[in-house]
């Protein structure tokens, strides 16, 4: 009985080691040798069952090896089992393979108009200054745009040749300048604002002029403000913007609403100041208007000069996006042409 | 304004030669000073290699009639020999020779070769072919060789001869400093930045023991517009051409030379800044000068040949009986200076800026004079400047002064008087200027200080008209001392965070949504052509047809202000389609306008989102999903599409550029803020659209006010949900949404989401019906709904469409 026993034990190690490599032997052929060995009807029962022919001291010895016999062969088959798992999920998943050159289904994805993206990189930089934004309406009174701002009466740049008018005193803004004179009248300073927004003159579209377009402005009335502040902030903003070797150069110049006045001028970011064809050869690009807010205008909004003093910016966002981008002709911006709408995502 | 360094030389030790580093210094020395260089050319470059040569003889050429062969001498060892086609030369003349490798002032280079088998060294030169003309060599001849007058010798640089060597920089004078449209005025500006004494004398002119007012009287009717005019006269006239010298800086300066009074008046008038005039005495009826208004109607025939109507806005030189001269503007031809003018009569004045300037504009008729009467121009200079013209005329030779001036002076600007506080200068500017400093910078720019009662003043020439308070002295100070020695520093009141407001931040996010979304940003214009409301298809009362208008506008397709963005989306469409883009997607954060009564500005200015899409694959349902993805980004809390808890609903609803059948509106709380649809075929067809295109125009200023709030978290739902399918048999007729609307109405607060997950019509079903199959997700918040609560629902929900719209449960 007991050789009995061990042959059934060799008789499936045999087996299984026959079965070592026939692809055909799955994990349901497994199942069938289990049966045939542990089953009910298996060779093993039939051992088990026949012994009550034992004598009593045979009896234990034989259970005890029985049992070892059915764990030993419960492991094999066991074993064997990991084994078939991990062959059969190694087949699926080669089953499964595709071809990952195929073309994928890609999410559409829209973009910023380069202009809102560069008018928000200089908002954040501003922002990041303690600026605020300051909004107001593009159909403007005649007395926020010009008069207010010190503009003298004969100014030409009242004249209607440059400026759109809906009545004598209504006007389409020429500047972002007036959100300023609104943002000061009746506050309290002090007063950190940009003004982003659409500006309107009279030009005829061509490849560097657009009746329509849009500026940034900036204002910063405090005690004590100087012109050394004007200069510290739109250095930073320059650095910011168009990298940190930018260097900035000011320039006097004149404009109605400020004294004194500069225009400013950064370092070409192209050929870092040597010369090229972005900066026609100066070395130099003219991107800004400032000065310290004329103390007419202060007075206009009803803070007294005396006390507070300014500065004031101003930049065409257009001008920026070109240079940025080295686009040559600004109709580009306004023929919304999704070739060029896409490059900018 | 152009200034010849040459004539600057004159009156400021700065001598740049030709020597381009120098020249580059001075303009960038001068840009930041505040005379903005634009640029500068090197006159007398353009020709190169042109010579004097000496005719030593003049031979017929052998095989050809028309040409000569001369032996020339240019004061080398050699002679040479040159082949020539002209016939006004002669042995002995000294004539202009292009030698080989010479240009031309027209570019053209000159080799050496032979004409007809004969060598020729070189060619000999015609005034044109040096770039001159006429007005510049008045003794030369227009189609032929230029026979040379003046005194030089063979060899010597042709534009050497006639003085065409000069260094012409051109700035850009900003309209606050008409005194710098001269050459004294740059020259100030140039001593002064480069720390130089300025050399400019009082003009001296001896005059003649005649009496001016035996000459001429002056009156001024218009007082009001002339604040001075001073008048002198020169007898015994001789016209002749100027001398060289002068000629040669009238034709740096941009001036054409026309006899030695006209170019008087234009030298001194680049040079003052003070335009001039010159009367023929013998033209001025009554001997008489009046400043006075034109009566309407009169009439006047300028120099340059143009006959004007003029009118009682315009102010005139008249004598006793007529206009003689557009004031400030342009001379009359009937009393310009002719080659027998014997006496003329100088004028010297200040006109008023804006009259000048309209007048102008009114006869088209912009002029030198013009244009810087225009800026302003101070009441002082007018007698130097006539001085001047004076003196000249004397150096010149040109005639006898007569002594004595008129000179009506009327109201007249009060001097200007600022307190100069070098701490407040240096506190306003961020510096530490030191007061001397400051002192030696306003003398240099001619502003003198005075002290009073303990404090000093600074009073600025008559000519400075832009100094007006203690800004503009900082700004004298800051510019001289160099705006890039003031220090960078961060302004005062500490670190402080700006942010975008709430509706910025909202505007901003809508717009990160929309790129989110696949659309692609666009820009238009804001003024439209009244014609897209036609496109659009308004009726004739539609009330967006009232609109801002532009009264002068450029043109009719940009003359109102839009009141709806939608024409400019659908211009855009058309520009992509037709340009073969195939895919189109694209919004525009848009802003429209409409009058109103109400605001300071009479117009209300709102803003609108526009889509626009169209290409493969996108139908109504294309752009009612992104409608609806806005709304729930936007206005919904934190809900699904297929929740029942959202809050907006879709209706049927169009617009007459949209297609009646494929339109809808999205609505919350009883408020409208989207419309949506399929683009009209009539609206397609109009704006040349030619595929099928959606656009959506949504409200965002409803759609910020409607705005949802931050995200309140909920606890998870602590017991399970039940799934239920449905599909119901019903006619082809019934909406989705009314099927949808009962089912949320029969579940109420126990359903969850709501999702129609297939549409079937088939034989089976028979003729005009359809199946429509809902996925249901149910639960209680408050305990774990079994299938029984469920089925209720369930049974409820089918019991209710059959009885609402006739829709059975499908078997």
């Amino acid at each position: 009985m007991k050789d009995q026993l061990l042959n059934i034990k060799k008789a499936l190690l045999a087996e299984l080691e026959a079965n070592e490599n026939n692809e055909a032997f799955d994990i349901a052929a497994l199942e069938a040798l289990k049966v045939k060995y542990l089953g009910k009807k298996g060779e093993l029962t039939a051992i088990l069952r026949s012994m009550g022919k034992l004598s009593p001291e045979e009896r234990p010895i034989i259970g005890q090896l029985a049992n070892e016999v059915r764990s030993e062969i419960e492991a094999a088959i066991e074993e064997k089992k990991t084994v078939l798992g991990s062959k059969e999920k190694e087949r699926k998943l080669k089953a499964e393979h595709l071809d990952i050159t195929a073309p994928a289904t890609v999410p559409s994805f829209g973009g910023r108009h380069p202009i809102s993206i560069v008018r928000e990189q200089m908002e954040n930089i501003f922002l990041g200054m303690g600026f605020d934004i300051a909004e107001g309406p593009e159909i403007e009174r005649e007395y926020y745009n010009f008069t207010a701002l010190n503009t003298p009466d004969d100014h030409p740049a009242r004249d209607p040749q440059d400026t759109f008018y809906i009545t004598p005193d209504i006007l389409l803004r020429t500047q972002t300048s007036p959100v300023q004179i609104r943002s000061m009248t009746g506050k309290e300073p002090p007063i950190r604002i940009i003004s982003p927004g659409r500006v309107y003159r009279c030009d005829e579209v061509d490849a560097t002029h657009s009746p329509m377009f849009h500026q940034l402005e900036g204002l910063v009335v405090d005690k004590g403000i100087t012109m050394g502040d004007l200069k510290g902030t739109l250095d930073l903003f320059a650095k910011t913007m168009f990298g940190e070797k930018t260097e900035t150069r000011f320039r006097p110049h004149h404009f109605p609403f400020t004294e004194p006045s500069a225009e400013v001028d950064v370092s070409c970011f192209v050929c870092g100041g040597k010369g090229c064809r972005l900066c026609k050869g100066e070395g130099w690009i003219e991107i800004l208007g400032a000065g310290m807010v004329h103390p007419n205008v202060l007075r206009n909004c009803g803070i007294d000069p005396e006390v507070y003093s300014g500065f004031a910016f101003g930049m065409g966002i257009e001008r920026i996006v070109m240079t940025k981008f080295a686009i040559s002709d600004l109709r580009l911006l306004y023929e919304n042409d999704l070739r060029f709408l896409s490059q900018f995502n | 304004m152009d200034l010849s360094l040459n004539w600057l030389k004159e009156y400021v030790d700065i001598d740049t030669g030709r020597d381009t580093e120098k020249i580059k210094e001075y303009c960038e020395r001068l840009t930041r000073s505040g005379s903005k260089v634009e640029g500068f050319t090197m006159a007398g470059d353009e020709i190169s290699n042109i010579v004097v040569c000496r005719i030593k003889s003049v031979e017929k050429h052998p095989d050809a009639e028309r040409l000569s062969v001369c032996m020339v001498d240019i004061g080398a060892e050699e002679l040479l020999q040159i082949v020539t086609a002209a016939t006004n030369m002669k042995e002995g003349d000294l004539v202009p020779v292009a030698l080989d490798g010479s240009v031309l002032a027209d570019g053209t280079k000159i080799k050496k070769g032979k004409l007809r088998g004969v060598a020729s060294n070189g060619m000999f030169c015609s005034i044109e072919e040096l770039g001159l003309t006429l007005n510049d060599v008045p003794y030369a001849v227009e189609d032929g060789l230029l026979i040379i007058e003046e005194d030089c010798k063979p060899g010597d640089d042709i534009r050497d001869v006639y003085m065409m060597k000069d260094t012409v920089v051109e700035f850009e004078i900003t309209p606050n400093r008409p005194d710098c449209l001269s050459v004294i005025g740059l020259a100030r500006e140039s001593a002064a930045t480069y720390g130089l004494p300025l050399k400019v004398s009082e003009p001296v002119c001896k005059g003649t023991a005649d009496d001016i007012n035996d000459y001429i009287s002056v009156e001024v009717k218009a007082p009001d517009l002339c604040s001075r005019y001073t008048s002198r006269a020169v007898k015994n006239v001789k016209i002749a051409p100027s001398p060289l010298w002068l000629r040669a800086r009238l034709r740096a300066m941009g001036i054409r030379p026309i006899n030695n009074i006209v170019d008087i008046t234009n030298y001194v008038m680049l040079e003052y800044g003070q335009p001039m005039h010159a009367f023929d005495r013998r033209d001025l009826e009554g001997g008489k000068i009046i400043v006075r208004r034109a009566e309407n109607g009169e009439e006047l025939t300028t120099l340059d040949g143009v006959d004007h109507k003029l009118n009682d806005s315009m102010l005139m030189i008249c004598d006793a009986a007529k206009p003689v001269g557009v004031a400030g503007v342009m001379g009359g031809e009937n009393s310009e200076i002719k080659n027998d003018t014997t006496t003329v009569i100088f004028e010297s004045a200040v006109f008023d800026r804006a009259s000048i300037r309209l007048t102008a504009r009114a006869l088209a008729l912009r002029t030198e004079s013009s244009s810087r009467f225009e800026k302003g121009l101070d009441t002082d200079t007018p007698e130097k400047a006539i001085n001047r013209a004076c003196e000249l005329v004397e150096m010149l030779g040109a005639g006898e002064v007569v002594c004595g001036m008129i000179d009506i002076r009327g109201e007249e600007k009060a001097d200007t008087k600022v307190e100069f506080d070098p701490d407040g200068i240096n506190a306003f500017l961020g510096t530490s200027v030191s007061a001397d400093d400051m002192r030696a910078i306003l003398a240099s720019l001619d502003i003198k200080l005075v002290s009073e009662n303990g404090k000093e003043y600074a009073i600025a020439p008559k000519y400075r008209t832009d100094i007006e308070n203690k800004a503009d002295i900082a700004e004298e100070i800051a510019r001289m001392y160099g705006y890039d020695k003031i220090a960078d520093t961060a302004f005062r009141g500490g670190a402080r965070v700006g942010r975008r407001n709430a509706r910025q931040e909202f505007v901003r996010e809508l717009e990160e949504l929309c790129v989110s979304l696949g659309l692609y940003e666009v820009m238009t214009y804001s003024f439209i052509s009244p014609k897209i409301y036609d496109k659009l298809g308004f009726a004739a009362d539609d009330e967006r047809r009232n609109c801002v208008v532009i009264t002068n506008p450029l043109g009719e397709d940009t003359s109102v202000m839009r009141t709806t963005a939608a024409g400019s989306m659908l211009e855009i469409v058309a520009h992509n389609m037709s340009y073969r883009n195939d895919n189109g997607a694209f919004y525009e954060n848009a802003r429209v306008y409409a009058p109103c009564e109400d605001t300071d500005t009479k117009a209300k200015e709102a803003q609108q989102l526009l889509i626009g899409i169209y290409g493969d694959g996108k139908d109504f349902y294309t752009i009612k999903g992104i409608c609806e993805a806005i709304a729930l980004k936007t206005v919904e809390n934190y809900v699904s599409a297929s929740s029942a808890k959202r809050g907006y609903e879709i209706k049927r609803e169009s617009d007459t550029y949209l297609h009646p059948g494929r339109s809808a509106a999205l609505y919350k709380d009883g408020k409208r803020l989207m419309i949506f649809g399929e683009v009209h075929p009539d609206a397609s067809e109009a704006f040349g659209i030619d595929r099928k295109a959606y656009i959506a125009l949504i409200d965002t200023d409803a759609l910020f006010a409607m705005r949802r709030g931050e995200p309140a978290f909920k606890p998870l739902p602590k017991f399970p949900a039940v799934s239920r399918d449905l599909a119901f048999v019903c006619a082809s007729d019934v909406e989705i949404g009314a099927i949808e609307a009962v089912i949320s109405e029969v579940a109420g607060a126990k359903l969850e989401t709501v999702r129609l997950f297939d549409v079937y019509t088939g034989k089976q079903l028979g003729e005009g019906k359809k199946s429509l199959a809902f996925s249901l997700v149910l639960r209680d918040y408050n305990k774990t709904m079994t299938d029984e609560d469920a089925d209720k629902i369930t049974s409820k929900i089918i019991k209710a469409c059959g009885e609402k719209l006739g829709a059975e449960l499908r078997s």
